[in-house]
Order: C-alpha cells, then sequence, then structure tokens
C-alpha cells in the first residue's frame, strides 16, 4: 500500500522536524555561536599553542589508528567470511567487545593494564617505555574505540559478492595476493571505505578512553575534543566553540575525500555506488544477446 | 591425453557428494556432465578445476597427475554459471586478466584480447561493463576471459543455466561451432538432457555422487544401462517391470492379444507433436507421442476407449534384456495386422 499524499508529506515533516530538533538546532547553534563577533575571534582562538597543537595531535592519533585498524578490519573481515572456522564466533564476539564498552571504561581499562601496577606497566617503564599520559596511550585508546567499524562493514559486502569472482581470478592464475589486490578489494572497496570515514570520524570525536589515559596535559597530550571540554569548564565558550567547528570540518573533510576518491574510481573503474549498479544492470539484462 | 578422474571421492559434512568416480574424457572432446542437481557433477567439474579439494582419487590432465596442483597452476579455463564477471573492469579487463597475470605486454594483450572478443562477437563492445551487458553476452565474455590463457581444458559449469530458453539455444549451438574450431579438450556441467545430447559427443550421466552411464548420446537413448538412465535421457512410461519410451507406444483401436485396454484422459497439442494422456485398467497413468497426421488418422477423443501396444519395452530387473512377450501388457512383438495401427517409432 503507498501511501496517500498528504500522508506522504505528513511523514516527511515528522522526520525533517525530528531531525531538526535534535540533530540541526544544536549543530546550527554552535556555528551561530561561532561566527557571531565575525572569523577574527575563531581564528584567534585556534591558532594559540595550545589548540594547534592539539589538531597536530588530533591529526596523529587519525593517521596511526585508522590505517592499522583498515589493515586490521579488512584482514579480520576476510578471515571471518571467507575461512569458516569453530572460533569465527568467538572472534566476531571480541570485535564487538568495544560497541558495547563505554569509552571511559576502555580508558579505565587500559589506564589499569599501563599503570604501575597492571601487567604490563612495570615491564614497559623497566624498559623505558612511556605509554600512559603520553599519545602512545592515547592512540591505543583510539584504536580500542574505533576498530569494529571497518569490519562491520566490510563483512556485509564480502558475503554479497561471494567466492565466484576470486574463484575465477584462480582459474586465471591469480595466487592469493594478486586476487585481492586485482579482485577482492575493488569488489568491496565501498564497505571499507564507509568503513574508514565511520572510524575516522570516531577516532576525531574520541573523548572519554582519551581522557583518562592522556592525563590531560595541555599543549602535550590534549586532543582536539579535550582541548574544547577543557576550554568549556574554563568558561572559554569562544575557543570551545571554534574548536568544536574545527571538529566538524576535519570529519566533513574526511567524507569529501572519500567521495572524491569514490568518484575517481568510479571514473576509471567504471564501479558506482550499489544503487546506480542495480539501475543500470536491471535496465540491461533484459535484452537478449 | 585428456582427462581421467579416478576414484574421486568428496564429502561435504553428511553428504557424500562423489563416491567412488571415475570418468575418461578424450582428448579434444566434447564432454557433458548430465544428472540432476546434487548428483555430484557441479563437484567433480570443480574438482577438476582445482576448486574442491578431493577427499580420495586422482585427477589425471593431458598425462599429468594434477591432483595436489593449486587452480591458480592447472591451466584449465573455467566458466561458471553466474559469468563471476569482474564487475569493476571493463569487458577488455575481464578478458585480458589472466594475461597481465602473465606479464604479457600491452601490445600482444591488446591484441589476444581483441582476437578472442571477435571469437564471441563481443568486438565493439571491449569499453563495456559487465552491468551493462545482456546474460548472453557476459557468458561469452567470460567465455573468452577463460580461453585468453590458452588453457589446456575448458570446464563450464551449467554454462547456460542462467539464460533464457532462445539465448540458451543460441548460445549452446555457438558453442558447438567454437569448439570445432578450438578442439580444446571441454568439459560441461548441465541438467539438461537435450542440451547434452545437442552439444556433447560424449555424455556421462550421474546421479547421487556415481556415474550410471558414459556413451554417445544414442548408445544412451537405446541402450540405457538402468532405468535412471532410460528415465534421465528421454521420456518414460512404466508399465509393471517394464519401461517404455513414450513415443514407441501404438495406439490401436481393436484389440488383440498384446494390447492393453485404456482411456484417453487427455489430448495435449504441442504443435507438431501430440501427448495423449491415458489411464489404463489398473489405474496405471501412461502417455504416448504421436505426431498430428497419426492423431487426425486415428481421430481419437477424450473418453475413448482405445487399445495400446508398448513396443520396445526395456526391464533392468535381473538381467536387462527386454521381455520375451510372455505378458500380455508387454509384449515384445508388435506385427499386428490391424489396420488402424499407428506406431511413432521411428
Amino acid at each position: 500500500m503507498t501511501p496517500t499524499a498528504p500522508a506522504k508529506w505528513g511523514l516527511r515533516t515528522l522526520a525533517f522536524g525530528y531531525l531538526g530538533v535534535l540533530l540541526l538546532a544544536p549543530v546550527a547553534m554552535i556555528f551561530y555561536k561561532t561566527f557571531e563577533h565575525g572569523l577574527g575571534p575563531p581564528i584567534e582562538a585556534m591558532t594559540s599553542p595550545e589548540a594547534l597543537h592539539s589538531i597536530q595531535l588530533t591529526l596523529l592519533m587519525v593517521a596511526v589508528a585508522v590505517p592499522l585498524n583498515t589493515v586490521f578490519g579488512v584482514g579480520c573481515a576476510l578471515l571471518l567470511v571467507r575461512h569458516k572456522w569453530k572460533g569465527n564466533a568467538v572472534l566476531d564476539g571480541i570485535i564487538n567487545l568495544p560497541f558495547a564498552i563505554s569509552p571511559i571504561v576502555v580508558g579505565l581499562a587500559l589506564f589499569l593494564l599501563y599503570g604501575n601496577d597492571g601487567w604490563f606497566g612495570p615491564t614497559l617503564t623497566e624498559a623505558g617505555v612511556q605509554i600512559l599520559f603520553s599519545w602512545p596511550a592515547m592512540v591505543l585508546a583510539s584504536i580500542f574505540v574505533s576498530l569494529p567499524f571497518v569490519v562491520r562493514e566490510t563483512v556485509p559486502v564480502l558475503q554479497e559478492i561471494g567466492t565466484e569472482q576470486e574463484q575465477a581470478a584462480s582459474t586465471l592464475g591469480a595466487n592469493a595476493w594478486q586476487t585481492f589486490w586485482r579482485v577482492t578489494l575493488p569488489a568491496i572497496r565501498w564497505g571499507v571505505a564507509y568503513g574508514v570515514v565511520l572510524t575516522t570520524a570516531r577516532v576525531l570525536g574520541e573523548f572519554g578512553a582519551v581522557t583518562i589515559v592522556s592525563g590531560r596535559i595541555s599543549g602535550e597530550t590534549e586532543t582536539l575534543p579535550l582541548f574544547v571540554g577543557r576550554a568549556f569548564e574554563q568558561f572559554n565558550e569562544e575557543a570551545a566553540y571554534a574548536g568544536a567547528i574545527v571538529l566538524a570540518l576535519l570529519a566533513l573533510t574526511t567524507l569529501l575525500l572519500m567521495s572524491i576518491g569514490g568518484r575517481k574510481a568510479k571514473a576509471s573503474s567504471g564501479g558506482s555506488l550499489p544503487a546506480a549498479e542495480l539501475a543500470v544492470s536491471t535496465s540491461t539484462t533484459k535484452e537478449g544477446s | 591425453m585428456g582427462i581421467a578422474v579416478e576414484g574421486a571421492r568428496k564429502r561435504f559434512g553428511d553428504f557424500q557428494a562423489l563416491d567412488d568416480v571415475s570418468i575418461d574424457v578424450p582428448d579434444g572432446s566434447l564432454t557433458a556432465l548430465l544428472g540432476p542437481s546434487g548428483s555430484g557433477k557441479s563437484t567433480l567439474l570443480r574438482a577438476i578445476a582445482g576448486l574442491e579439494e578431493l577427499d580420495a582419487g586422482q585427477v589425471v590432465i593431458n598425462g599429468q597427475d594434477a591432483t595436489e596442483t593449486p587452480a591458480q597452476k592447472r591451466e584449465v579455463g573455467f566458466v561458471f554459471q553466474h559469468y563471476a564477471a569482474f564487475k569493476h573492469m571493463t569487458v577488455f579487463g575481464n578478458v585480458a586478466f589472466g594475461l597481465k597475470i602473465r606479464k604479457w605486454d600491452k601490445a600482444k594483450t591488446s591484441a589476444r584480447v581483441h582476437e578472442l572478443l571477435q571469437l564471441v562477437q563481443l568486438d565493439g563492445l571491449a569499453e563495456r561493463y559487465p552491468d551493462q551487458l545482456s546474460g548472453g553476452q557476459r557468458q561469452r565474455m567470460a567465455l573468452a576471459r577463460a580461453l585468453a590463457v590458452e588453457p589446456q581444458v575448458l570446464l563450464l559449469d551449467e554454462p547456460f543455466g542462467a539464460l533464457d530458453a532462445k539465448v540458451r539455444k543460441d548460445l549452446r549451438t555457438w558453442l558447438r561451432r567454437l569448439h570445432d574450431e578450438m578442439h580444446v579438450t571441454t568439459i560441461f556441467v548441465t541438467h539438461d538432457q537435450e542440451e547434452a545430447m545437442d552439444v556433447a559427443e560424449q555424455l556421462v550421466v550421474m546421479n547421487e555422487g556415481r556415474v550410471e552411464q558414459s556413451g554417445s548420446a544414442d548408445d544412451l537413448y537405446d541402450h540405457p544401462a538402468n532405468e535412471f538412465v532410460m528415465s534421465f535421457v528421454g521420456e518414460v512410461n512404466r508399465l509393471g517391470e517394464h519401461f517404455v519410451r513414450p513415443h514407441d507406444m501404438q495406439v490401436v483401436l481393436e484389440p488383440d492379444e498384446r494390447t492393453e485396454e485404456a482411456m484417453v484422459q487427455r489430448i495435449v497439442a504441442l504443435g507438431f507433436e501430440i501427448r495423449i494422456e491415458f489411464v489404463l485398467a489398473d489405474g496405471t497413468e501412461v502417455w504416448a507421442q504421436l505426431t498430428r497426421a497419426e492423431l487426425q488418422k486415428l481421430e481419437l477423443r477424450e473418453g475413448q476407449i482405445v487399445y495400446l501396444r508398448p513396443g520396445q519395452a526395456k526391464s533392468f530387473s535381473g538381467d536387462s534384456s527386454p521381455p520375451d512377450g510372455g505378458g500380455a501388457s508387454t509384449p515384445r512383438d508388435s506385427q499386428g495386422g490391424d489396420d488402424a495401427e499407428v506406431s511413432a517409432a521411428a
């Protein structure tokens, strides 16, 4: 049954109204507050040494955590989908752990593990390696909280493409490595890309886990979200709003890069978004040969 | 030479997919693996390609034991039912795939790909993507891709199964001709006996993981080894212990000692062929295949009582020789001098 025209418009209004109040209004408010007195104040706030360092540190988190989680995520998805094994159920459960645990608990757990009374802490301290209150702990926390995204986005795509293309490649003489790069990866690229976007967004915005393990040393172990948090606590609203805008812009940039990359890949290889593919295939498969 | 499989066994959990299968495919021949779904024909084909590992047995390709050779090194061309096209590559890219893996230089690759595209009549569509092709075109692309690397053998797994009837018929004629030109040892899997008989020189009939019989289409049709083969390679009526093809059912209007009474239940005109369904006195339902002319001569109508004389009846219980005419229902001789007798047997 298709809804009548008034019902359709009613539903649309409801959907946009709901999103407007819950999502758009707060974001719009941040933009408004940031640029209330022009571009000068936010630029000034974000060019302080502490602010610049926090941006740098956040980008470092992304630069380390996202590639690691991408490689691990794709590998793990291949393991889960292509190599059926009893232990897969356990592996699958463990991968979901970060979704189930509050980030602050993740921070506490890392704090305990690498602290002076933890399993790894004393050994590492003896070896002269500083984990806690330094960027390695923050990277560990970022990896932990953002780990499942690439796996979760890649698994269904891998399942959907099936194994025939890979088998065809092997009968044509391709080894496992060639098959992966030339056949599997191009076929799952949209799933992986979406996973990367989600991972990046998660790492950019991570607050809870990083708060605990970083020690929040301004200008040293303060990522952009922590900078925003501190600015807010210190009633430095201008810096808080400006920091929030920079965070949002970074996330938007990721999305933009992904869709540009995707479009390029499409232009050079003909692959397209699933919806477009579907439309093309339904319109062409009917004709005889 | 050619392909030989010896004592192949394969089990998937509780399911015995291959149960001591041996086949022999002569060099340069075109052989069909024919059987219902679950008969093990696809598993056997995949085992020859190295896509399935056998639990026991041996695969010999052109005189060399390939049992332990991975698919990648077997040099077989494999064509999948659902094409397995590389969707992110153009038609050219798909066909060139095996050549690129073998590091052919660009000019040579391009020449070879275009030569193959011409062969499969896809020249001009090289820059298209698989999504922009029809099913038949995709399957021809897949065939060109498999042939590009000059495989020792060509294996096709239900290659026309996903295509509609018209395209399927065109493609199988075309495959037949292609094989005549290329002479590469070819095995194809199908569940369609007509397709197998149309295309292949040799047929291997499989059932429940075993080979029931192999031979030419005529062998299988005229001398089936058992009930399964007889009913799989053609239509069959069962009369007690005996089996008769519908076109060997003679319809007569006068009874004699070798006929059986039957009532015409339904007459179905299928163009040239007429299908007449009967019910016998004991309730058995059988049917006969007549031509239009024969039907007109007999002037049959539904509900009429007629007499059936089964010719060429076969029995597979114990010895495989045909019955000796002892039973009234299955006479061997059919020399009745009845004027109205019409036989559809060739």
